[in-house]
C-alpha cells in the first residue's frame, strides 16, 4: 500500500437542502444548489475554467428516476463540458468512492482540480419503490429472495450484535437521540427537530384534538409507543435513516494550487477502501463490518494516524445499529463497548469524541449517493469553524475522518483530513 | 444448452432446491465447504469443487422479523400485520445460508434466539402468474 504521491485539499464544499422534494426539486436542482453553496465556500473563488473534471458519485437514478449516464448530465449544468464526467456506483458509498477517486487522480498528477459530485433524487418513486431499488445493493439471488430488505439486513446484524454483547433498544435508541440534536442545528437537514420536539409536538397534537394525553416521562416512553412502529425487528423506525433527496459537491486540489483557492486548505491525509461479500451470510463475522475495519487500517496507514487522533468523525448511521459497529470497526473503541460511550454522551457535541455532528444519516438524511460526499463537506465545515446554528464544536478540529458504507458492509470508504 | 448438466451453477442449485436437496459444494484440495454451491472454491479459488448435499440442520445465527416487506414477499401475504422472518443460518457443516424462518411466533420475535437449532424446510411457493417454485426455509428443529 503506497503513499499519495502529493498532496490533495479540500478547498470548498457545500450541499443543497436536503428533504423530499420531487417533484419540486430534482436532480438539476439539488446538483445546482449544492455547486452554488460549495463556490460560496471558497475564499478566492473558483469557476468551471479552474477545474479539469466531475466526478459523479450516485447509485441508481436508473431505478429512481429511470435516468442513466448521469455524468455528462450533472457536468453540462455547471459549464464543464468537454471535461471528462466519470460515474461511481457503490451503492450508499458512491460519492465517497467517487471523491477517493479523485483524490488519487489529482494525487497521481494527472489533474490538479476535479468536482465531486454527489447526488441522489429517491422520492419519484413510492416508497415500495425505494424498499426495492435499495434492495437491489443486497445479494438478489439469495438474500432478496429470502425476504431481506435494507432494515432486515441490519436487524439481523443487530440480532447478532445484542446477542453478543448485549446491547439493548435503549442503547439503539440513544444514538437516535444524539443524532436529532444534532440534526436540529443543521438548517440543511432534512428533519431539524429534536425527538423531544417531536415527541411536544406529538403531545400537543392529541391535546388539541382534544384526546388522553400520554404521561411519557422521557424519550424513551414516547419511542416505546405506536408513533416508533417495528420495521424490522429489532429495529423501528427512528432506528432507520431517512428516504432524502440531496445533493452535495466537493472541490479537491492538488498542493501545488491549492493556495489559489484558500489560504486554509483541508489537506486530504488518509483513504482507504474495503470490501466484503454483498450477501452477508458469505462473511466471517455478523458482528462487525470487515470492509469498515480494512478501510480504516488503509487510511489509518496512509496518514499515520491512529483512531484515538480522530477528533471527531461523519459515520454511516443508515441505522442505529451501523453508528455503534462503525465506532467500533474503525478502532475507536474495543468491540461491545460503544454503547458504553454513548450511555456516557461521549460522542455528543460536547463529548470528548462527537460524531455525526450533521445530524447524521438519521436526521440530515440519507440521499444515497449523495451520503458520501455530504459527510466530507460537514467535515470541511467545523474544520473550517463555520458551521451553522450551534452545530459548532467547541475545540480546534485538527484532524478528523468521514466513514461511509455501501449496502450491508460490502463496501466502505473511509478519508481522514487534517488542516 | 449447458455441455454439462451437472455443472455447479445457480440454476442447477435452484433445481436441486425445487427438489428438496440443499446443495453445497466441497473443495478436493482444501476441504472447504460452500452454500450455495461455488465452482471455484471460496478458499483456495480453484475451480476443483463437486456438489455435496447438506444435512440440513443448523443454528440461528442472525434474524429479524419484518414489518415492511419486499415486493416479493408482500405477493406472498406478508405485511405489516403478518410479518415474516428473515434468517441467517450457520449449517451444522459450517457455512451460512439466508432463508425464511418458519413455524415460529413472527409477531414476537422477541421469543425467537440466536443459536436455537433449526432444520431445513423446503417452502413451496405459489403465486398468480407466476410459475410455482421452491424457496430455501427452516424451521425450529
Amino acid at each position: 500500500m503506497g503513499k499519495l504521491a502529493r498532496k490533495v485539499a479540500l478547498v470548498g464544499a457545500g450541499t443543497s437542502k436536503f428533504g423530499q422534494t420531487f417533484p419540486l426539486r430534482r436532480i438539476p436542482e439539488h446538483w445546482t444548489d449544492a455547486w452554488l453553496n460549495a463556490v460560496a465556500t471558497v475564499d478566492n473563488g473558483i469557476e468551471p475554467k479552474d477545474i479539469e473534471a466531475c466526478y459523479v458519485g450516485n447509485y441508481s437514478a436508473d431505478l429512481f428516476n429511470h435516468q442513466g449516464h448521469l455524468g455528462p448530465m450533472i457536468s453540462s449544468l455547471v459549464g464543464l463540458n468537454p471535461k471528462p464526467a466519470p460515474r461511481f456506483e457503490g451503492a450508499c458509498a458512491s460519492s465517497g468512492i467517487a471523491m477517493r477517486q479523485a483524490l488519487i487522480t489529482i494525487a497521481s498528477g494527472l489533474m490538479d482540480v476535479i468536482c465531486v459530485c454527489g447526488i441522489e433524487v429517491m422520492t419519484e418513486v413510492p416508497t415500495v419503490g425505494v424498499t426495492d431499488a435499495l434492495a437491489t445493493a443486497s445479494d438478489v439471488s439469495f438474500e432478496y429472495t429470502a425476504g431481506a430488505t435494507f432494515p432486515g439486513l441490519y436487524a439481523a446484524i443487530a440480532s447478532a450484535h445484542m446477542h453478543k454483547y448485549g446491547t439493548t433498544w435503549e442503547d439503539f435508541m440513544r444514538v437516535a437521540i444524539k443524532n436529532h440534536i444534532n440534526g436540529k442545528e443543521n438548517p440543511f437537514a432534512q428533519m431539524q427537530r429534536s425527538i423531544k420536539d417531536l415527541m411536544e409536538r406529538k403531545i400537543a397534537k392529541i391535546k388539541g384534538a382534544g384526546g388522553e394525553v400520554p404521561d411519557w416521562k422521557d424519550e424513551f416512553d414516547y419511542l416505546r409507543s405506536p408513533s416508533n412502529p417495528p420495521i424490522a425487528w429489532p429495529l423501528y423506525l427512528f432506528d432507520c435513516s431517512l428516504v432524502t433527496d440531496g445533493g452535495a459537491c466537493l472541490f479537491l486540489a492538488s498542493e501545488d494550487v491549492a493556495r489559489k483557492f484558500t489560504d486554509t486548505p483541508i489537506w486530504i491525509t488518509g483513504t482507504g477502501q474495503g470490501s466484503a461479500a454483498i450477501a452477508m451470510h458469505d462473511r466471517t463475522t455478523l458482528t462487525a463490518l470487515e470492509a469498515t475495519v480494512e478501510a480504516s487500517r488503509q487510511a489509518y496507514k496512509m496518514s499515520g494516524r491512529g483512531p484515538k487522533d480522530m477528533q471527531i468523525a461523519e459515520v454511516h448511521d443508515c441505522f442505529t445499529i451501523a453508528e455503534i459497529c462503525a465506532m467500533e470497526d474503525l478502532g475507536f473503541y474495543e468491540k461491545g463497548k460503544a454503547v458504553e460511550a454513548i450511555k456516557n454522551k461521549d460522542t455528543y457535541r460536547d463529548g470528548v469524541k462527537p460524531i455525526n455532528t450533521s445530524g447524521g444519516l438519521k436526521s440530515k438524511g440519507h440521499p444515497v449517493g449523495a451520503t458520501g460526499a455530504a459527510q466530507a463537506v460537514e467535515i470541511f465545515k467545523q474544520m473550517r469553524g463555520i458551521a451553522e446554528r450551534d452545530r459548532q464544536v467547541k475545540f480546534d478540529v485538527e484532524i478528523a475522518m468521514t466513514h461511509n458504507l455501501g449496502g450491508s458492509g460490502g463496501t466502505c470508504v473511509v478519508q481522514i483530513y487534517e488542516k | 444448452m449447458s455441455e454439462n448438466e451437472n455443472e455447479i451453477t445457480i440454476n442447477n442449485y435452484l433445481k436441486y432446491l425445487s427438489e428438496g436437496k440443499l446443495m453445497g459444494s466441497k473443495c478436493k484440495t482444501c476441504g472447504q465447504i460452500d452454500v450455495p454451491a461455488r465452482k471455484l472454491c471460496s478458499k483456495c479459488i480453484k475451480p476443483e469443487t463437486d456438489w455435496i448435499e447438506m444435512s440440513g440442520k443448523g443454528k440461528i445465527a442472525a434474524f429479524t422479523s419484518i414489518n415492511v416487506g419486499t415486493p416479493y414477499f408482500v405477493k406472498k401475504g406478508y405485511d405489516r400485520k403478518k410479518p415474516y422472518v428473515f434468517s441467517i443460518i450457520k449449517l451444522d457443516e459450517g457455512p451460512m445460508v439466508s432463508a425464511q424462518l418458519v413455524g415460529v411466533d413472527e409477531s414476537h420475535p422477541e421469543t425467537i434466539k440466536v443459536e436455537m437449532p433449526v432444520k431445513v424446510k423446503f417452502l413451496k411457493v405459489e403465486i398468480e402468474g407466476l410459475p410455482e417454485k421452491v424457496d430455501l426455509g427452516f424451521e425450529p428443529a
